[in-house]
């Protein structure tokens, strides 16, 4: 191959694919066949992170970058003025075997723009993976990306090579897809991801009778939304994901605070910060929802549409049920302890063990590691020593921040400005 | 199978017994492996003694007033310490054999007094982590996990002119035992060499079988510019077609070094071809 061709093209095309945030590369169980090249059981891997602290899992690459439609949000839009590459086949099936053996990477995360029409170019996302699969014997991981307005005979093609797919519906709301990707309708989206869900349930259901059932994509699929691309609430923002992980079993949805890339007035403009603590606030919302026990609307609806930046959801959440607490660590059920700001799961579960030997104090909640900072308003244990005035939810949420260095502090102040205005 | 589960019972009375010796206490040293440890901790109980520490051959700090005796590593002894305390439980057992490759100072006396616990209580101790001791091993064990999960993530092979796939570490912990598994699984059609430079041993893998191996290396092999005429000139090519795509994949208006190491701290960087500076 010439090596310099091949450095300008990875450089276009892993540029073009950089924001798409979905790194997983776990839930694959495909362990290592006939001696052959790879393993994706166990626990996914970041092989490295990018200076800007994200995760290095997969060769996350366009195979093209030339595309017939025109969405505003989208660096690769038609219109924007930039150099254009395509891979061949080959190409990206060698790099990823000499990436995987050196240890660079986990696999391949291969996504496209849309040239021809959506079909075209689905067909040689899946003779990569096909590629992979059949003559390479790779064993690692295969992520395709679900081209929107793909026919299902393709879409089932996919399955069989790929362990996730995924369709990012970028924009959160209708309304938001009308304006930013006049081309688009939002059942091209919809479309290969109900394909994919019903696809998962039937291999599911026969597996049970028939075991040489062909495995169809056994990570599952997820899903991207920008956020604050167009003017959405954070409960537009949650609602929909709710909406994504009941209706279609998703194993992620995926949150990408906006980076401007085009002057155009339906966008913030280039330059501006990207949401970086909204964002990080979407996911501790995100985990709420599938590990916590919370239902969406405990923690948004229409009298808090908004997240509160200088919190966190939990705790924004306890304040604004301070009749639940104090809680007794040493008596309360899991779910209730998970309740607890300040407690995380691994700390819910160290708790619950430690219990069953002696009553808990703070020198025990301490060295678990607990936030006591945040937990010692809402907690008794054992000790005669506990909040027990009567304080409003303002005092505590003051005496908190007084206590805490957040890392975001130095952004809290600016974009609390931002959006205010 | 039986004379192995009758161990515990034994040990539970041994304890028991222990609080009643009187005497001078002893300090035991061993040869530093596992099943050296593990042979240690069988004599304790054979012949009821109390260890005011349990050190490594060689790095024996002699206390004022306690004996010195020589352990000699037994591996009979040792797998029956080692089923004796599988039979309490299994993740106890996961947690001692990591803290063990931590290497920490004073680590096995410290193991010593965690299996005592567990032989002496009927309920599963290993989840106390109000206690101490409990807390500690777990998190040591924790802590080498981490490493293990690194060296996963962080081992970067370079292809040499003999077709073999090499990488030298130097990781905080003894992690290569508990490594090997995941690199044969994965790499099984390739022949690679792990080398812990270190600890001076590694793991060569021919393509079918696995061995420990020790080198005689002149030399490390860090992502320095300069080019070893041991590895292909492929090799290089895909370095810099690595460290391209690590530098297009950066989005430079979300900057946030911090976090960049904090997930990959600066004592790996030197063996990382990404953060290679072409």
């Amino acid at each position: 191959m010439s090596f310099e061709r091949i450095r300008e093209k990875l450089n276009i095309l892993a540029d073009a694919a950089k924001y798409d945030v979905s790194c997983a590369s776990s839930g694959g169980n495909r362990k290592n066949t006939n001696n052959g090249l790879g393993d994706s059981s166990a626990m996914g891997i970041c092989h490295s992170y990018t200076e800007d602290g994200r995760c290095v899992s997969l060769l996350k690459i366009l195979f093209t970058n030339h595309c017939i439609f025109d969405c505003a949000y989208c660096v690769t839009r038609k219109s924007n003025d930039i150099k254009r590459a395509a891979f061949k086949i080959q190409e990206v099936v060698d790099l990823t075997i000499n990436f995987y053996r050196r240890n660079y990477i986990e696999g391949l995360f291969l996504s496209s723009g849309i040239f021809k029409n959506p079909d075209y170019t689905m067909e040689r996302l899946i003779a990569v993976a096909k590629k992979l699969r059949l003559e390479e014997n790779f064993n690692g991981y295969i992520h395709l990306k679900s081209i929107p307005g793909a026919s299902d005979e393709l879409m089932y093609e996919a399955g069989l090579y790929a362990d996730r797919l995924s369709v990012n519906i970028e924009i959160p709301t209708i309304s938001g897809l009308k304006l930013l990707a006049p081309d688009k309708k939002h059942e091209d989206f919809t479309k290969p991801m109900r394909k994919v869900s019903n696809e998962i349930i039937k291999y599911n259901d026969e597996r049970k009778i028939i075991k040489t059932t062909p495995r169809y994509a056994p990570a599952g699929q997820s899903t991207q939304m920008i956020v604050g691309a167009t003017g959405e609430s954070d409960r537009d923002i949650m609602y929909s994901a709710n909406h994504y992980y009941k209706a279609y079993h998703m194993k992620r949805v995926y949150y990408s605070g906006y980076i401007p890339v085009a002057n155009d007035n339906r966008l913030p403009s280039i330059g501006s910060q990207v949401p970086v603590l909204r964002e990080n606030r979407l996911y501790q919302t995100d985990w709420l929802m599938r590990f916590y026990g919370f239902k969406v609307e405990e923690l948004l609806n229409s009298e808090h549409p908004n997240l509160d930046k200088d919190i966190d959801p939990k705790l924004g959440w306890a304040l604004r049920n301070l009749d639940l607490f104090p809680v007794d660590i040493n008596r309360a059920d899991k779910s209730l302890l998970a309740r607890i700001p300040g407690i995380g799961m691994q700390s819910v579960a160290k708790i619950l063990n430690a219990r069953q030997f002696r009553r808990l104090n703070w020198e025990h909640l301490k060295r678990i590691g607990i936030a006591i900072n945040r937990a010692r308003y809402f907690i008794v244990c054992d000790s005669r020593h506990w909040e027990y005035r009567d304080l409003p939810a303002e005092k505590i949420k003051g005496m908190i921040l007084q206590h805490s260095t957040s890392k975001y502090r130095s952004l809290i102040g600016s974009q609390l400005k931002l959006f205010n205005s | 199978m039986t004379h192995y589960n009758t161990i515990g019972k034994d040990m539970d009375v041994l304890v028991k017994d222990q609080g009643s010796v009187f005497g001078k206490s002893k300090i035991l040293t061993y040869d530093g492996s596992f099943n050296g440890f593990l042979t240690a901790v069988f004599k304790v109980y054979e012949e009821k003694i109390t260890v005011s520490d349990i050190q490594r051959f060689g790095e024996v700090q002699n206390a004022l007033f306690a004996d010195n005796e020589r352990v000699y590593t037994n591996n009979e002894k040792a797998k029956r310490v080692w089923k004796g305390i599988q039979a309490k439980n299994q993740q106890a057992l996961k947690n001692i054999y990591f803290a063990f490759l931590s290497e920490k100072k004073g680590i096995e006396l410290m193991l010593l007094h965690y299996i005592q616990k567990m032989f002496v209580n009927k309920a599963s101790v290993h989840i106390d982590f109000s206690d101490a001791t409990v807390l500690k091993i777990s998190q040591l064990s924790k802590s080498v996990g981490r490493e293990k999960h690194r060296m996963e993530a962080f081992v970067r092979f370079q292809l040499t002119k003999d077709g073999i796939y090499f990488a030298n570490i130097d990781p905080d912990f003894n992690v290569l035992p508990l490594i090997s598994k995941h690199f044969r699984n994965r790499y099984a059609d390739q022949e690679w060499i792990i080398y812990d430079i270190k600890r001076k041993y590694g793991l060569y893998y021919n393509g079918s079988s696995m061995e420990l191996i020790s080198l005689d290396m002149a030399e490390v092999y860090t992502n320095s510019i300069r080019k070893s005429d041991r590895f292909l000139e492929e090799e290089y090519d895909y370095q810099t077609l690595w460290n391209n795509y690590f530098k297009s994949t950066n989005i430079k208006s979300r900057i946030n070094k911090k976090l960049h190491t904090q997930h990959v701290p600066k004592r790996y960087w030197k063996y990382l071809s990404e953060k290679k500076a072409i």
